[in-house]
């Protein structure tokens, strides 16, 4: 087993907001190892984001906080780090690619400068050697001309090619864990498979986990090893990539798959969509989130938690229908999709 | 005579520089433009960010002013009509745009923003207006107690219903619909796709759906037209479009499209064109797409190819594509010709 | 029936299962409840209700509304009652005694040498909590009712001021082009004229006197407006829901009235509470120097004026009292304004 780089347990994140606490992230846990690509999966208010953003302790403070969970680094618990620590360990060791590449840039710095920052603050290089490393950086993700371009300004970059510069910058200092949230979806479609290619490559360099947040089943599908599926703050089900296409046991992934039309679709058949609206966090019943949108529910859903049972090797599903009704359920469903043996 | 009937259309945006804001050149964002509509199917128009699709949607209804080309309704000229048969012209198309938040007016109430068509074009008697927009909202199945609030009370999925109850209410015939679930959550996009159809079904409606997802449009559309920095380089019945694209451009689109099935994915050929998409200011010379083409030619160079049928076709006629070198299918295989098309030439031999 | 309608409970769930008897009882129940609770919770505050939350927290904002609330209730009951018992002409007799129900204790106009012994007024006391003039009229008296002037001044001058502004501004930055050049441009004229000595022009050729006043600050005040109005209009002109508008068949007055402007107008008010503290304190300038209000009426800045004279006779009440009820006004105004505006910044952290 390849080595384990992140231990989440528990992790809960909650904003204190004057129209109440908003429990953005309720008791998250998963583990990533070496060469490894978890893909998290959910819709507004699902609170991906807030899981990475509170994983690079990026939290703001009021008024959100970490209330509950561990986070480990290696052996290193990343709570109990300082905060000028914790800046060791952003960009260095973690490292984020963020989704709108358009605002994420400073726009009056020069690419190269950007880049070279994290290089000058992590390595202990000299500007002058940072500024070359930034210009290697930026041909190794395949940007064109790279010795010039590291002069330019992000208003001189194509969507795709910031993405790019984000990437170079991510692992300019080689992280043991990149975090991309959403990163392909400001993106248009072609640039958005050169996009992937060079994040499966980064990886595969540098042996790094990857941590992909998406709201795409299919960038899922394509480059995850193992899912984590998640509905206002919690994880509802995860497991092997596999297992969640093929085998899923939650209401809400049958529903999420059910839901999407595919090109690869044969018949003009209609889609089956989930009832109602994402949940509004702020006024989530103790229960399952999905409570009010899910055609199975049970009295006991809306006011308890399922605990997370296993369903298969590595694969867990947090619902109160007993497993055999759900293998039933599924059975029903006018979608159901066997693996394609 | 088709519903709607697109002709060589052109749109062309100034680049203003300077002080004294000088054209110093054009972005052709819509560069020689044509399809049909018939009544009562879906067109689809997909495309990437510049490839000019979104343009067309607006050119189309007017909404801005075209540089060239016709644009027929039902056997009127929509660029040329004047204030009077323009007013008329409105009720029959209509559009539903992309983002639920911006296209709603803030501080008016949902009653107003859907029955302000009928006041505009003086329709009913208060009384009757008031019972039009409870209908509507019945009908994109929202409550019609909902018509005294304001556009912040409603869900994003909400709010794009509304939109399109606003679209609905003067009964059109064709109905643009820009990116209309882009901006939505995935599980709600299924509610108003559905929506969209149902209503096709129950009220006869055209659609011209732009979007740059290929999958949505796959699933509603009844035919596509692919777009690319300003020109349609393959138009065809959906099925056949996806099962067998010609243009090499449409091969790297859907090959680019990720399915949510990792066995596929995993078998998948990609083909990954390299470079970014070029601006539609400076469109390259010859085809547009040959300096990302995975297989141009000499004769690419020269003259964008005009969009033709390529014999034997599976859609005949219906299946156009703009190409010297289109892929063909024949007995099961695909294979591509050595000899450039010549139809394609922008002056065919004789 | 289509079966995205949320209000529907049917028998066969959204996936065609089969529900129990026992399952549809209690997912009846609980769907109940949680609809209910998710219902109420999901409504959010209003436009202006977040406003209010914010300013509510701004102590100093709060203080300037005190303020100007006081000051609009003094200054109410003075116009009410004014215009009916207190017609300042030399030679009337009316005086406070047969005048019910007005707010000063005394008559501002009346004089009384005895209570100015060797023409230096009687410092505050009991009975004229604020001292009297160099002519015995008592200076709380003189003070209130200085107070309906400066309302005045601040509403319809500014009012003046905005309708000119808000006709302009808009106009201006919908249309664009050359209209937009000469509009801002004519703004910029007024804007580089220092401001007191184009009142002071503007007054010379109007002449002297309390209502032309509020034309000439009125008429200056407008570039402020127009310009801000146009900003806002920039950028909502190019919204989704205007765009919508005129696909419906609205016409550009109705969007820019009905659509762009009431979109436009958050700084605006901000503008407005500003403008209302810059009028009053103009006036008080313009009075100050003797073009403003004449005698015998009173002004703050005609109270300030006349008693600069005496200061160094040590009468620093006929100095003080005017001079704050100056100062508080316009601050409150000016304080108010910028919680305003932090209010509804919604950029900014809370």
């Amino acid at each position: 087993m390849a080595e384990r780089l992140l231990d989440i347990r528990d992790l809960s994140t909650y904003f204190f907001t004057h129209a109440g606490v908003v429990k953005a992230v309720n008791g998250v846990s998963f583990t990533l190892h070496r060469g490894e690509t978890i893909g998290i999966v959910g819709e507004s208010g699902s609170g991906k984001t807030v899981a990475a953003l509170s994983l690079m302790r990026l939290i703001a403070d009021p008024p959100g906080k970490i209330v509950e969970g561990t986070l480990m680094l290696g052996d290193r618990d990343l709570r109990a780090l300082t905060d000028a620590e914790m800046r060791g360990v952003r960009g260095n060791d973690i490292a984020m690619i963020f989704q709108d590449p358009m605002t994420s840039l400073n726009p009056v710095m020069k690419i190269g400068k950007q880049i070279a920052e994290a290089i000058v603050l992590h390595q202990d290089k000299g500007r002058g050697e940072a500024w070359r490393m930034a210009a290697e950086l930026l041909a190794r993700v395949g940007i064109p001309d790279a010795d010039k371009r590291v002069d330019q300004y992000p208003f001189e970059f194509s969507g795709g090619m910031r993405q790019r510069a984000m990437i170079a910058m991510a692992i300019s200092c080689n992280p043991d864990v990149l975090i991309a949230d959403e990163p392909t979806t400001a993106l248009d479609v072609t640039i958005q498979a050169q996009i992937i290619d060079v994040m499966r490559e980064m990886q595969a360099q540098f042996d790094s986990g990857v941590i992909l947040i998406t709201h795409d089943l299919g960038v899922i599908a394509e480059i995850s090893d193992k899912v984590m599926v998640m509905y206002g703050g919690r994880t509802v089900e995860y497991g092997p990539v596999d297992e969640i296409f093929y085998n899923a046991h939650h209401p809400y992934t049958w529903g999420l798959l059910a839901s999407l039309p595919r090109l690869d679709a044969t018949e003009k058949a209609r889609l089956t969509p989930i009832k109602g609206q994402p949940p509004n966090l702020i006024t989530l019943p103790g229960g399952c989130p999905f409570t009010a949108r899910c055609p199975y529910r049970r009295p006991e859903c809306r006011d308890q938690w399922p605990q997370p049972e296993s369903v298969g090797l590595d694969h867990g599903v947090s619902c109160w229908i007993p497993e055999e009704q759900r293998l039933a359920l599924r059975a029903e469903l006018p979608h159901s999709k066997a693996p394609a043996a | 005579m088709s519903l709607l009937e697109v002709r060589d259309l052109k749109k062309h945006f100034p680049i203003r520089t300077g002080v004294l804001k000088r054209t110093t050149g054009y972005v052709y964002a819509v560069d020689g433009v044509s399809f049909d509509v018939e009544k009562g199917e879906t067109m689809g128009l997909v495309g990437e960010s510049g490839g000019g699709k979104s343009t067309v949607g607006r050119t189309v209804l007017r909404l801005t002013p075209a540089t060239g080309g016709h644009v027929t309704f039902e056997g009127i000229d929509v660029m040329r009509a004047s204030r009077p048969e323009m007013q008329k012209l409105r009720r029959d198309m209509q559009v539903v745009f992309q983002d639920p938040y911006a296209s709603l007016n803030p501080r008016m109430r949902i009653r107003n923003i859907v029955g302000e068509a009928l006041i505009i074009h003086d329709i009913g008697t208060e009384a009757e207006r008031k019972q039009r927009v409870a209908e509507l909202l019945e009908i994109v199945g929202l409550n019609s107690e909902h018509a005294e609030r304001y556009p912040h009370e409603f869900s994003g999925g909400q709010r794009q219903r509304i939109g399109i109850a606003r679209a609905l209410a003067l009964n059109p015939k064709l109905i643009v619909l820009d990116e209309p679930v882009s901006a939505l959550d995935v599980s709600i996009r299924a509610q108003v796709l559905n929506l969209l159809e149902d209503l096709q079904d129950e009220l006869d409606l055209t659609y011209l759906f732009v979007s740059h997802d290929l999958s949505v449009v796959k699933h509603i559309s009844d035919r596509v037209a692919v777009m690319y920095l300003g020109k349609i380089v393959e138009i065809s019945d959906s099925a056949v479009l996806y099962n067998h694209p010609q243009h090499p451009y449409t091969e790297a689109l859907l090959s680019a499209v990720p399915i949510p099935d990792p066995h596929t994915e995993r078998a998948r050929r990609r083909i990954i064109l390299e470079g970014d998409v070029p601006s539609p200011a400076n469109p390259p010379k010859g085809c547009v797409f040959h300096p990302r083409c995975p297989r141009p030619q000499e004769i690419c160079t020269t003259a964008m190819p005009r969009l033709v049928a390529t014999p034997g076709a599976d859609a005949g006629e219906r299946h156009q594509v703009a190409c010297y070198f289109p892929a063909r299918f024949k007995e099961g295989g695909r294979y591509i010709a050595d000899e450039p098309f010549r139809e394609a030439l922008p002056e065919p031999p004789s | 029936m289509p079966d995205w309608d949320e209000r529907q409970k049917p028998e066969r769930d959204v996936y065609g299962t089969q529900l129990t008897q026992a399952e549809t009882i209690d997912a009846r129940s609980s769907e109940e409840v949680i609809e209910e609770r998710v219902e109420e919770a999901t409504k959010p505050l209003g436009l202006w209700a977040d406003t209010w939350r914010r300013l509510r927290r701004n102590r100093l904002a709060l203080v300037g509304l005190g303020v100007i609330i006081v000051f609009l209730c003094i200054g109410t009951v003075e116009t009410i009652f004014y215009e009916a018992h207190w017609h300042v002409r030399p030679g009337s007799d009316v005086s406070a005694a047969n005048a019910p129900g007005y707010l000063a204790p005394y008559d501002p106009n009346e004089v009384n040498y005895a209570l100015s012994p060797e023409g230096l007024g009687s410092p505050p006391s009991w009975s004229h909590p604020f001292g009297t003039d160099y002519l015995g009229r008592d200076v709380l008296s003189r003070t209130l009712i200085a107070t309906r002037i400066a309302m005045l001044v601040g509403i319809i001058a500014v009012a003046i001021a905005l309708t000119l502004g808000l006709l302009l501004g808009p106009v201006s930055g919908y249309y664009g082009g050359a209209i937009d050049t000469v509009i801002m441009r004519l703004a910029d004229v007024f804007f580089a004229f220092p401001y007191i000595l184009f009142v002071l022009l503007i007054m010379s050729v109007l002449g002297a006197g309390f209502q032309n006043v509020f034309i000439a600050i009125g008429i200056l005040g407008w570039a402020t407006f127009a310009r801000i109005s146009r900003g806002q209009v920039l950028s909502v002109k190019s919204m989704e829901y205007v765009e919508a508008a005129r696909a419906q068949g609205a016409g550009d007055l109705r969007i820019i009235f009905r659509h762009v402007l009431p979109n436009s107008m958050a700084p605006v008010y901000v503008a407005m509470a500003m403008a209302i503290g810059g009028a009053i304190a103009t006036e008080a300038a313009l009075s100050y120097l003797g073009i403003g209000v004449q005698p015998p009426n009173s002004s703050w800045g005609l109270m300030i004026a006349e008693s600069v004279n005496y200061l160094a006779a040590g009468n620093w009440w006929w100095l003080l009292f005017p001079s704050l009820a100056l100062v508080a006004t316009v601050f409150g105004f000016i304080s108010f304004g910028n919680g305003l505006r932090d209010a509804t910044d919604p950029k900014l952290k809370e």
